[in-house]
């Protein structure tokens, strides 16, 4: 019974392949795998965006928005109606085929991305050999995507912020590759499938989540971290928010053109936090053994919420990085520790298991990033003022 | 600790947003229209003319002296003095405003017509829901607009309009007490009657006669 | 020669053609991306999914961004190529039927395509990956250094001028 809840899924695609006459079998095997994706993934967008904007608000000691609906609920559709009868601007020298392929690119590339993410047990689109690599080439597709975007638009203003993005999206790439790769050392495959079904047993109550070893919370941290500045998302939002009422690369963009970014965006935002599910956090399996009875996807996605929560109340806390403490980050914190998180996963590998290996790994993930975030932190030297006039 | 900081602000933000559910002093929002905030009684928006009792053009205290229009700096007020007097709240024959505009486009809410105005006629409003689809016709406020009683006065500014009423009631303590002697002057010296119109208080005036004595 | 071969080649051709032929820089290197795009597909058609989805990762991920950068930095708005076809195509055309030929010819005649072809074996990363660290380990290093050096020449280039700038 529990086994058909959680396979509930599965079983319907079974039934209604069985009404398919055998020729028209595989494509229709393929549709019915992605069509819930394409249902799920832009409901979850627009919940998103509805808890995005009550939780943003109630951390900023006001309502969201409350008179859409209960509790603003219709907001999403209200918002989908003014982006779709919005006026679409496209400026006088732009580029107009470009201009108008940009958004499309990007919310093909994110969507291409869930391809290869485990959401419940026996539930992948498509079980590649090397689908953590088809997952990174992806993301790279959607640097592209920003400087069409950047480009196509002839204003000054959206070339320098497609440059700043697309710097910023390549520094933080880098990270978030290596920060994965330690995941791959130690599963030993590329496939998302066989790294879940690595963290899918228990000792005692315990999960074999890589999340609960040394090199495993730095990486998903690491992870995390790569994963906000590659979805432009605060405190990295610099190419999108400067200024705040210039958009970056997407202030020639207006209506249903600019909703797709929009939708890009988050998606892309849910397919890495989907891949950190998949990679640390034990993809669909229960936190405790006990709780395994709740199917699997249901774990899925409550991981995710927990995640875009995650997302929430960082957006509402830190201010946002100024461009060269961003790229100081990327690439003299983040890339040197995420190197010596793998030398920490291989030591991890090869040291008979026990407590030494937990003491040993934890000094050796821990004293380069105690030393690095001191050693890096710029001494301010003050001044002794003198005044000309006043004194 | 390394990353103190972060921690701190991620703990007050929690903080905030379970504490809005919680209390009040987290969530400073109205629901605007339908809760205000209220105001404080110093707040002004534009000026509105007092008349007192319940006839707003005989009650009316402005006798068209003009000195608010020569002296309101952006030149927003109209007036037009009647050709005829009506009596006034001691019960002197006084001019009034046949035409008093004010263009509340051009008000600066500068409350200069109400610190000159030697009559306590004109007062700062404190509506602020003033907006119209006709920007000429329908900010230019006429006499009748501009009119709203003592009473609404004393619900806006309660303090200050506790003390205009209560200089008002003892000058017109001191004009019965003048009137009152000079009739008894009057009586006691051989000749006519004086003038009925200067032995009766004025019909509007409300009877604070022994509220007003000086301290 | 099935279909999706033949789709994917038409693609790839057609990119890489069109990458020569338009008039705007930036169309022409967003053509040679799908030309790389079409090449990676060729190379998942035929099954070796490391080397397509690395050559998406690689090309369409960073060269092609490197390309853009370079349009990008040396900005020139009108477009100053003349049309595709230059004064002396007749002589380009003969030059390059004779490469064709002389090609086409060797490859026929080489040994390798004479045999019937060995059912492919089934390289997966696992085996790129001991052939990268056992036998081809002295090729890693000396690229390692390679880019090494690589990269410290592009610091030192960009830091040269902020030092002349001090």
């Amino acid at each position: 019974m529990i086994q058909a809840f959680d396979q509930i899924f599965v079983l319907a695609k079974h039934w209604l392949l069985g009404f398919v006459p055998a020729i028209a079998q595989p494509l229709c095997s393929a549709i019915l795998s992605v069509i819930p994706v394409l249902i799920a993934f832009p409901l979850l967008f627009a919940i998103t965006t509805w808890l995005e904007r009550k939780g943003l608000g109630r951390i900023q000691n006001r309502y969201g928005p409350n008179r859409a609906g209960p509790y603003g609920l219709f907001q999403p559709i209200a918002d989908a109606i003014k982006s779709l009868t919005k006026e679409d601007i496209i400026p006088v020298t732009a580029d107009r085929m470009v201009h108008f392929l940009a958004p499309l690119l990007l919310a093909s590339a994110a969507f291409l991305a869930y391809a290869v993410l485990p959401i419940g047990r026996n539930m992948v689109i498509v079980n590649l050999d090397a689908g953590v690599l088809f997952f990174f080439a992806v993301g790279s597709v959607v640097e592209l995507s920003v400087f069409m975007a950047g480009w196509s638009s002839r204003s000054k203003y959206s070339l320098l912020g497609a440059m700043r993005a697309i710097a910023q999206m390549i520094s933080y790439e880098v990270p978030l590759v290596l920060a994965s790769v330690v995941v791959i050392m130690q599963a030993g495959s590329l496939s998302t499938v066989s790294i879940v079904n690595k963290q899918a047993g228990y000792t005692g109550i315990w999960p074999h989540w890589f999340v609960f070893t040394p090199w495993g919370l730095v990486g998903f941290v690491l992870f995390m971290i790569a994963a906000t500045a590659e979805s432009n998302r605060s405190p990295f939002d610099l190419p999108e928010g400067e200024s705040e009422i210039i958009a970056g690369y997407y202030i020639e963009y207006s209506g249903f053109k600019f909703a797709l970014f929009f939708l890009g965006e988050y998606l892309g935002m849910f397919a890495t936090s989907g891949m950190a599910i998949t990679l640390f956090l034990g993809g669909w399996s229960a936190p405790l053994s006990f709780l395994t009875w709740i199917p699997s996807y249901i774990w899925f996605f409550a991981k995710l919420v927990t995640l875009i929560c995650g997302f929430i109340w960082i957006r509402g806390t830190l201010p946002r990085l100024r461009m060269d403490q961003l790229m100081n980050l990327a690439w003299q914190f983040i890339l040197p520790m995420a190197l010596i998180n793998m030398l920490v996963a291989g030591i991890w590998h090869f040291m008979p298991s026990g407590v030494l290996r937990w003491l040993v790994c934890a000094a050796v993930a821990a004293a380069p990033c105690i030393l690095l975030s001191f050693g890096l932190k710029k001494k301010k030297k003050f001044q002794v003022r003198t005044y000309r006039f006043a004194d | 600790m390394l990353g103190n900081g972060i921690l701190k602000g991620l703990t007050e933000t929690a903080r905030n947003f379970f504490g809005s559910y919680v209390g009040k002093e987290r969530l400073t929002t109205v629901q605007y229209p339908e809760e205000r905030l209220p105001q404080i009684e110093a707040a002004r928006s534009f000026p509105f003319l007092v008349y007192d009792g319940a006839d707003w053009q005989q009650g009316m205290r402005c006798v068209g002296c003009q000195i608010c229009e020569k002296e309101c700096p952006p030149k927003c007020i109209f007036i037009e003095k009647s050709k005829d007097k009506k009596p006034d709240a001691v019960g002197k024959q006084q001019f009034y405003p046949a035409v008093f505009n004010i263009d509340i486009s051009v008000c600066m809410s500068c409350q200069i017509c109400v610190e000159v105005c030697p009559f306590e006629a004109i007062k700062m409003d404190v509506d602020y829901n003033l907006s119209s689809d006709d920007r000429f016709g329908g900010l230019l406020f006429d006499k009748h607009r501009l009119a709203k009683s003592n009473e609404y006065y004393n619900t806006i500014h309660p303090t200050e309009a506790g003390a205009v009423d209560a200089r008002l009631a003892e000058d017109r303590a001191k004009a019965e007490a003048k009137a009152k002697a000079a009739a008894d002057a009057k009586a006691a010296a051989p000749g006519a009657p004086g003038t009925p119109s200067l032995g009766a208080p004025a019909s509007t005036a409300p009877a604070q006669s022994t509220d007003g004595e000086p301290k | 020669m099935t279909v999706t071969f033949l789709i994917l080649a038409v693609l790839t051709v057609a990119g890489t053609a069109a990458a020569m032929g338009m008039r705007n820089a930036v169309h022409c290197v967003l053509a040679l991306t799908v030309g790389f795009a079409g090449v990676a597909a060729l190379y998942l058609q035929l099954g070796a999914q490391f080397v397509g989805l690395t050559q998406i990762m690689v090309y369409v991920g960073a060269v092609a961004i490197l390309a853009v950068f370079a349009i990008m930095m040396t900005h020139n708005p009108a477009p100053t190529q003349p049309a595709a076809f230059s004064a002396n195509w007749v002589a380009g055309t003969i030059v390059a039927a004779v490469v064709f030929v002389v090609l086409a010819w060797a490859i026929r005649s080489s040994t390798a395509s004479a045999q019937p072809l060995p059912p492919e074996p089934a390289i997966s990363v696992q085996d790129i990956g001991d052939a990268l660290m056992h036998r081809f380990v002295l090729q890693l290093e000396i690229m390692g250094l390679l880019l090494t050096a690589a990269l410290i020449g592009a610091v030192v280039i960009a830091m040269d001028r902020r030092e002349e700038m001090k």
